[in-house]
């Protein structure tokens, strides 16, 4: 059996590059960096404000868990923008489950707050001035991209918890982001909730590590995240 | 399977890895530096001993552990093969057969991916059941009423979800091995969600959502023990519905976390399909 990391353009770079060309440099330039090093120099050219302090998420379980806590305060704030915003073309049914995963995020996101207690990274700053909250598509195309981050996120943490018991509350949250990233694609396009884009040959879904995920992950936090203290 | 990774990564994250095994550290360290030229054929068994040594868990608990996530698969797997070879009279629409099939498809992927991971340890597959999908009658018209075939395909798509969790905890620490099971435990989901979302699309359950919600089935009494134990709204502990100060609806702090099945739990909800 093989682990089939294929090498694939990741998906938030995918999606920007298709609905932001504006961002497609700066996409790359980050990718080309390996790391999170020049997300100060993709901040809006408009804004003057420096990047924000260098978070470090910490070593072992603690760093993972921080890892889980710094996605869903992502998704979070990304679902409360969504729920606040009017988005053309958006059916009130569509909103509510929207909702539905704001409140799902929000849960997360506090979940791992309680359980870090002291060893919490603080609250991060997001940048979403790319995203355009008042189209249906370009919501839910993001919507699409971090719910699969997340799930890939997940998929590849797991193998790097120490501990039995939070890889069970890893479990029960992935597999409430795969629930998330099918019902956001069957949004997008009914039947998709599972194509060739994010399920192998083998049946089996995508992992991704930590420098990965946080490298696509980088254009929409602010903050520096050093993550050099995760098990690799 | 790529047992010398998982060896490389115990040995890299816990570093008293190969002191614990010290009966065999100089045969480790010299399988590490000719590891191209072990064969696969003898690669498994001596990896087995490995496990057994490092964590009680021997290469016969991980195969267990494996034959019953592949008896779940060939359920799955036989299910959707007579729901797609019936698919002309019992499914609705071009966009709902072509999701049954893609469904169908990677049940089918995951039998046989188990029983070659399974032939990589040098243990036997156990052989697809004979099966009953009408569960010794009551549901009588899975492949010929399209109501109850989504039903039971979303009872056995939250089963699967679960019972991949329930078991996930024995497989910790087990590398790339743990990473194929979460790989096919978040595609479950996704089956789970989408046939949920049919379901409400075509009516046979209006309310119902891609996620679980409290413990309610969207179907009634008889799927009930796959959805007993999701109402949780506690955490390690931690309620969610006030966590932090904050007040989550009940419904949101159900739906956030999926619960796992034990083993005896999920054998008693798919016991009623297997005949022998």
């Amino acid at each position: 059996m093989s682990t089939q990391k294929e090498k694939q353009e990741p998906a938030l770079q995918q999606l920007v590059r298709e609905t932001h060309p504006r961002r497609k440099f700066l996409s790359y330039s980050l990718i080309a960096a390996g790391g999170l090093g020049l997300l100060a120099s993709c901040k809006k050219d408009d804004d003057p404000t420096p990047a924000g302090n260098e978070v470090n998420l910490g070593t072992d379980d603690i760093g993972i868990l921080n890892y889980a806590y710094a996605l869903e305060q992502l998704e979070a704030a990304f679902y409360t923008k969504v729920s606040e915003s009017s988005i053309a073309g958006m059916t009130g049914m569509e909103m509510s489950l929207l909702a539905d995963i704001r409140d799902h995020e929000i849960a997360h996101r506090e979940f791992l707050k309680n359980a870090l207690g002291s060893n919490a990274i603080k609250g991060l700053t997001v940048d979403f001035s790319s995203i355009d909250f008042t189209k249906r598509d370009t919501v839910l195309a993001t919507a699409k991209a971090f719910e699969d981050l997340g799930v890939s996120a997940y998929n590849g943490a797991g193998k790097l918890i120490q501990s039995a018991d939070y890889l069970l509350f890893a479990g029960k949250i992935v597999s409430v982001e795969a629930r998330h990233a099918a019902f956001i694609r069957d949004l997008i396009m009914n039947g998709s909730f599972a194509d060739s884009s994010v399920v192998d040959a083998n049946g089996l879904d995508k992992s991704r590590t930590p420098m990965e995920v946080l490298t696509i992950a980088a254009p929409y936090i602010q903050d520096k995240i050093n993550f050099s203290g995760l098990p690799q | 399977m790529n047992f010398l990774h998982i060896i490389n990564e115990i040995s890299d994250s816990d570093p008293e890895f190969l002191n614990r095994i010290d009966t065999r550290r100089s045969a480790m360290r010299g399988f590490l530096g000719m590891s191209k030229k072990i064969t696969m054929a003898t690669l498994p068994v001596f990896a087995g001993t490995l496990f057994q040594k490092a964590y009680g868990r021997t290469n016969d608990t991980v195969v267990e552990i494996l034959n019953y996530a592949l008896t779940l698969e060939h359920l799955e797997a036989g299910f959707y093969q007579k729901a797609n070879e019936a698919a002309d009279s019992l499914i609705p629409g071009e966009a709902a057969k072509g999701a049954i099939k893609t469904i169908g498809d990677h049940e089918t992927a995951h039998v046989k991916l188990l029983e070659d991971v399974i032939r990589s340890m040098s243990g036997t597959p156990i052989a697809a059941p004979v099966f009953d999908f009408t569960a010794g009658g009551i549901f009588n018209d899975v492949f010929s009423n399209y109501v109850t075939f989504l039903a039971v395909a979303q009872a056995f798509e939250d089963t699967g979800v679960r019972a991949y969790k329930g078991r996930a905890g024995e497989l910790v620490k087990g590398g790339d091995l743990l990473e194929a099971a979460l790989n096919i435990h978040s595609v479950e989901a996704r089956h789970a969600a989408h046939i949920r979302y049919m379901r409400r699309n075509a009516n046979h359950a209006a309310d119902i959502k891609p996620w679980i919600t409290g413990k309610d089935s969207g179907i009634g009494a008889v799927v009930q023990p796959v959805y007993d134990g999701e109402d949780n709204s506690k955490q390690a502990g931690i309620e969610i519905t006030t966590i932090n100060g904050l007040v989550i609806s009940k419904d949101a702090a159900t739906e956030a976390f999926d619960e796992p099945l034990t083993k005896e739990q999920v054998l008693a909800i798919v016991g009623p399909f297997i005949v022998s």
